[in-house]
């Protein structure tokens, strides 16, 4: 006899020891034995409706369903038993009354749940000639495609939305055959997650609408990738067809992503066949673009970095890299940039503070494992929207509420992160560092080892309920979190933010961690992707401009790879400014824009992810290679890497020869090798704090769908209506006070800009606030994403 | 004993006379040469000729880009490009049929799940420049049309013992 928690059951004659309790579904899959199912799925919850998973179970007066029946003691299961091939052939029955044969028609056709198990299970001959039941398909957005005849009502896509993506958007109207899948009223799903909904469908009700009909399961390759858009670097599968991307799904890890993409990894791949791409190496001769040779390019390119050092210095050159570069390009254009002796090189686009720069960790990571946020009994995000920016963290959140967790956030608007939040407060970029130093103070914390910037607002705070709330959260939970988002990074008052947070995160003894911008932050800080140190958090013999006062004290020649100044920097009008006042521009990118056209003098088409080898390093600090998948056709786009090689050669520089992306990753290896990823540090250095003004400030988020330049060419995205928010919110109480209650358009003056912008009336927006989404091209008019502004009705 | 009767056929050129009796027979019974191509042998509706694509009788194109025609076919001559045309049917955008390729084993035929790929009775047919060999979809769409009838016909003919 067997203790109490493993039974002895017997699936098909074959015993199994197995752990009381769990469902017999789970155990035929772990003893690879086959049941058919449609409704169970292993990362949502057990509806039992499809009735398919049917087995017979000896001295059981029925059938039972495997995903809903627990193992016991002494179980005799078949499961292909007279009785359970029954059961399973007249469920295949019923279900295909209604569900249409046109498989030549369908998306799905090939990679069909219901194909299978018709297969298998099915009979041969259809004896049903009355009537089907005809669904009118529903406009659910520019990213799913339906075909609700098809639906078999399995209801994973409902129980996706409630249990994994935090937000009920399907849901089934009526009863039987009557019952239907929608969205009640119809509007575009909005969930930053809907996709998966594709993937869990087993029918093809729900089918991709920018793959829709182009090409079949069976004609498809499939590589491994990582994902380029946020700091978790998910494992995805590049479907290509005929050397195009076609699709990407996500590939199962339970460590990263679950089996769970978001809609911006998913749907990104559109933008890499965008009219912007940037086909062949150009170069401006007397105003005019004119098409080159990669040769010519690049001697021009050495020619004018030359010159430069020669006539003003090294320090004349600015070199910014988008956070989302590998890797491998990073170490390249670091080794090349410190060899010339130029050390303004800096990745950090969206931050406006480096005050504290110098006594930051060696790399910034989430100071846990993503696996463990589950775990969590409390957490403080400051400046995050989390289910946003990091969608694959907002479900392990999530997870982690269920099972009572307390989330608690201080934003400039209170987020909606798809889970109750226990206290949200929201404050504007200055009352922020007020209410984070109120919730230090109601934790006690010892004030003499604040450094005088905070130590004086510390003394002013003023302890209310709310900050009292979340100390005694944070204070109570055995195992809690201090996570600052991309929002409190880019904040002009980035080290007080920090300085607090770890004040408030050493004294209740929670963890701390950081989101990073873009997929390879980190990666960026460990190749000295920054102005101030050297591979490894190393020193350096001087350091360089940040990437703010590159653009604020306009260098001669800029190096650009892979970014758009005006939509991927915190300032983008200064930024436009700077490159436009420069001698020359470079830019390595995979797109061209009109904006870019007038201040670059040279283009360098690079090959951008997806269509390039190369590595990132996530938030957790793991090391993430992936190789190139597909290729645009007549392009003569080059990988990044062999361009800052070559470029490296022209200079004369010694350890440029590399042959491949994994040589370089291999010398990374050898000159950087093991590291740890450590956020602990002392922070004294501090921006002080502006004094209170009666004054609006505007606070932005950059919006999901532009935040980098692959995705702002992305059409299905772009088609979403959260891609097209580019309004600016403001709370009830501000519109009263400006008399703006009824505008719906309102003149904003920011700085010297002045634009005409739609207004919403959000009582989610902190007092005195005005919240915008940054990277649009609205934003890119407007100056700075934080900074103090002017409203008046239009 | 064998050996005198070898003697004796060989003077009496017994060899010759049995094979001229051959030709007697043939030199007086019914002649089945056909002069192609002024006469032709008779057809099997299941003749595998020339590809064409099938209209239903309101013009539309049967082709529903299934693909399974072109999964099916052991020689790879079949390339298909499909999306999603505006009334939101399925629709191909190219279909080409490499004839150089082609077997002409009938499987995209059998495939077919709406009749449209056929083989018509069609053989007899030429290329004239290096390209040509490619059937694209309106090639094909134009071959439908024109022996629609015949193939209309042979399809019926055929279905008993399909």
């Amino acid at each position: 006899m067997s203790d109490a928690s493993t039974v002895t059951i017997e699936i098909d004659g074959k015993t199994l020891e197995v752990k009381a309790g769990v469902m017999l579904i789970d155990i035929a899959d772990d003893a690879n034995i086959d049941i058919p199912r449609f409704c169970y799925h292993r990362h949502l919850t057990i509806a039992a409706n499809c009735r398919m998973c049917l087995v017979d179970v000896e001295n059981a007066p029925k059938p039972l369903p495997a995903c809903a029946t627990p193992v016991m003691d002494g179980m005799k299961v078949h499961t292909k038993s007279a009785r359970a091939i029954a059961a399973q052939k007249a469920t295949m029955e019923f279900l295909l009354i209604n569900h249409p044969l046109d498989c030549p028609i369908c998306d799905q056709g090939g990679e069909c749940e219901l194909q299978d198990v018709a297969m298998a299970y099915g009979g041969d001959v259809s004896r049903y000639t009355e009537g089907k039941r005809v669904v009118k398909d529903k406009d659910i957005g520019p990213l799913i495609s339906t075909d609700l005849t098809r639906c078999i009502h399995c209801t994973r896509c409902i129980r996706f939305g409630e249990e994994i993506a935090g937000l009920r958007e399907l849901g089934a109207t009526g009863r039987g055959e009557n019952m239907q899948i929608g969205t009640y009223i119809e509007h575009a799903v909005s969930s930053e997650l809907s996709g998966n909904v594709i993937d869990l469908c087993p029918v093809g009700a729900l089918t991709a609408k920018p793959s829709r009909y182009s090409a079949r399961a069976w004609e498809l390759n499939q590589y491994p990738s990582i994902a380029a858009h946020d700091c978790i670097g998910s494992h995805l599968s590049v479907h290509t067809f005929r050397s195009d991307t076609n699709r990407i799904v996500p590939i199962e890890n339970s460590e990263i992503n679950e089996c769970w993409l978001s809609d911006r990894d998913r749907f990104s791949y559109k933008g890499l066949t965008s009219r912007d791409r940037l086909l062949k190496p150009m170069i401006k001769m007397d105003g005019q673009w004119r098409e080159t040779d990669w040769q010519t390019a690049l001697e021009k390119t050495f020619a004018a970095m030359q010159d430069t050092i020669r006539n003003y210095g090294a320090d004349q050159i600015g070199v910014l890299a988008s956070p989302n570069s590998t890797l491998e390009e990073l170490y390249l254009l670091k080794k090349l940039t410190s060899n010339i002796d130029c050390f303004n090189f800096d990745h950090r686009l969206r931050q406006l503070d480096f005050s504290h720069q110098d006594q930051a960790p060696m790399i910034p990571t989430l100071g846990s494992s993503i696996t463990d946020l589950e775990s969590l009994d409390s957490v403080l995000l400051i400046g995050s929207n989390i289910s946003k920016e990091q969608p694959m963290l907002g479900i392990r959140l999530r997870k982690a509420q269920k099972k009572g967790a307390k989330i608690c956030q201080i934003n400039h608007r209170v987020y909606d992160l798809r889970m109750p939040c226990e206290v949200g407060i929201a404050a504007h970029y200055r009352n922020l560092v007020l209410e984070l130093a109120a919730v230090a103070k109601a934790l006690n914390i010892d004030s003499s080892l604040l450094p005088h910037a905070a130590n004086t607002l510390f003394v002013q705070a003023q302890i209310l309920e709310k900050h009292s709330q979340i100390a005694e959260i944070l204070k109570n939970g055995e195992k809690s979190h201090v996570i600052l988002g991309n929002q409190a990074i880019s904040s002009p008052y980035y080290s007080l933010v920090e300085i607090f947070a770890r004040a408030i995160a050493t004294s209740c003894n929670c963890l701390f961690g950081y989101l990073t911008d873009g997929a390879n932050a980190t990666g960026a800080w460990l190749t000295g992707a920054i102005p101030h140190r050297d591979y490894n958090g190393a020193s350096q013999k001087t350091a360089g401009l940040n990437a703010q006062s590159m653009l604020e004290q306009p260098r001669n020649l800029y190096l650009l790879h892979n970014i758009e100044i005006d939509y991927d920097c915190a300032d983008p009008v200064t930024a436009l400014s700077a490159v436009a006042s420069s001698d020359f521009v470079v830019c390595m990118t995979p797109y061209v824009s009109s904006d870019m056209q007038n201040y670059a003098d040279i283009l360098l088409p690079i090959s951008p992810y997806l269509e390039t080898s190369g590595t990132f390093i996530n938030i957790e600090g793991r090391v993430q290679t992936f190789a190139g998948a597909s290729k645009l056709k007549n392009s003569e786009a080059r990988p990044a890497w062999k361009i800052i090689r070559v470029l490296g050669n022209y200079f004369d520089i010694d350890g440029f020869e590399f042959n491949s992306s994994k040589e370089i990753l291999e010398e990374i290896e050898r000159t950087i090798g093991e590291f740890k990823g450590d956020n602990t540090a002392t922070i004294t250095e501090a921006t002080a704090l502006a004094d209170k003004e009666d004054v609006i400030y505007r606070c932005s988020e950059v919006n999901m769908y532009h935040s980098d330049s692959i995705v702002r060419r992305s059409e299905p995205l772009q088609n979403t209506p959260e891609a097209k928010e580019d309004r600016i919110h403001i709370n009830a109480d501000l519109a009263k006070k400006l008399n703006l209650e009824r505008a719906t358009q309102v003149l904003v003056k920011h700085g010297n800009k002045t634009i005409a912008m739609h207004l919403a009336i959000d009582d989610t927006v902190a007092n005195d606030c005005a919240w915008t989404s940054f990277a649009t091209a609205t934003s890119k008019k407007l100056g700075p994403m934080y900074g103090v502004i002017e409203l008046e009705a239009d | 004993m064998a050996s005198i009767a070898h003697w004796i056929k060989s003077f009496t050129l017994w060899e010759l006379l049995k094979g001229m009796r051959l030709t007697g027979r043939y030199l007086f019974s019914r002649k089945i040469t056909v002069q192609y191509p002024e006469e032709k042998t008779p057809m099997s509706p299941r003749f595998r000729g020339l590809h064409a694509l099938r209209r239903y009788k309101n013009g539309e194109e049967r082709c529903i880009a299934c693909k399974l025609c072109e999964a099916v076919c052991p020689a790879l001559a079949i390339t298909i490009d499909s999306e999603q045309r505006e009334d939101g049917t399925r629709r191909t955008t190219r279909y080409d049929i490499d004839l150089f390729k082609c077997i002409f084993c009938g499987f995209c035929e059998e495939a077919c799940p709406v009749d449209s790929i056929v083989e018509t009775r069609h053989f007899e047919y030429h290329f004239e420049n290096q390209g040509d060999q490619i059937m694209t979809k309106s090639d094909l769409l134009k071959i439908g049309d024109r022996f629609e009838d015949q193939i209309a016909a042979d399809r019926k003919a055929d279905a008993p013992y399909r």
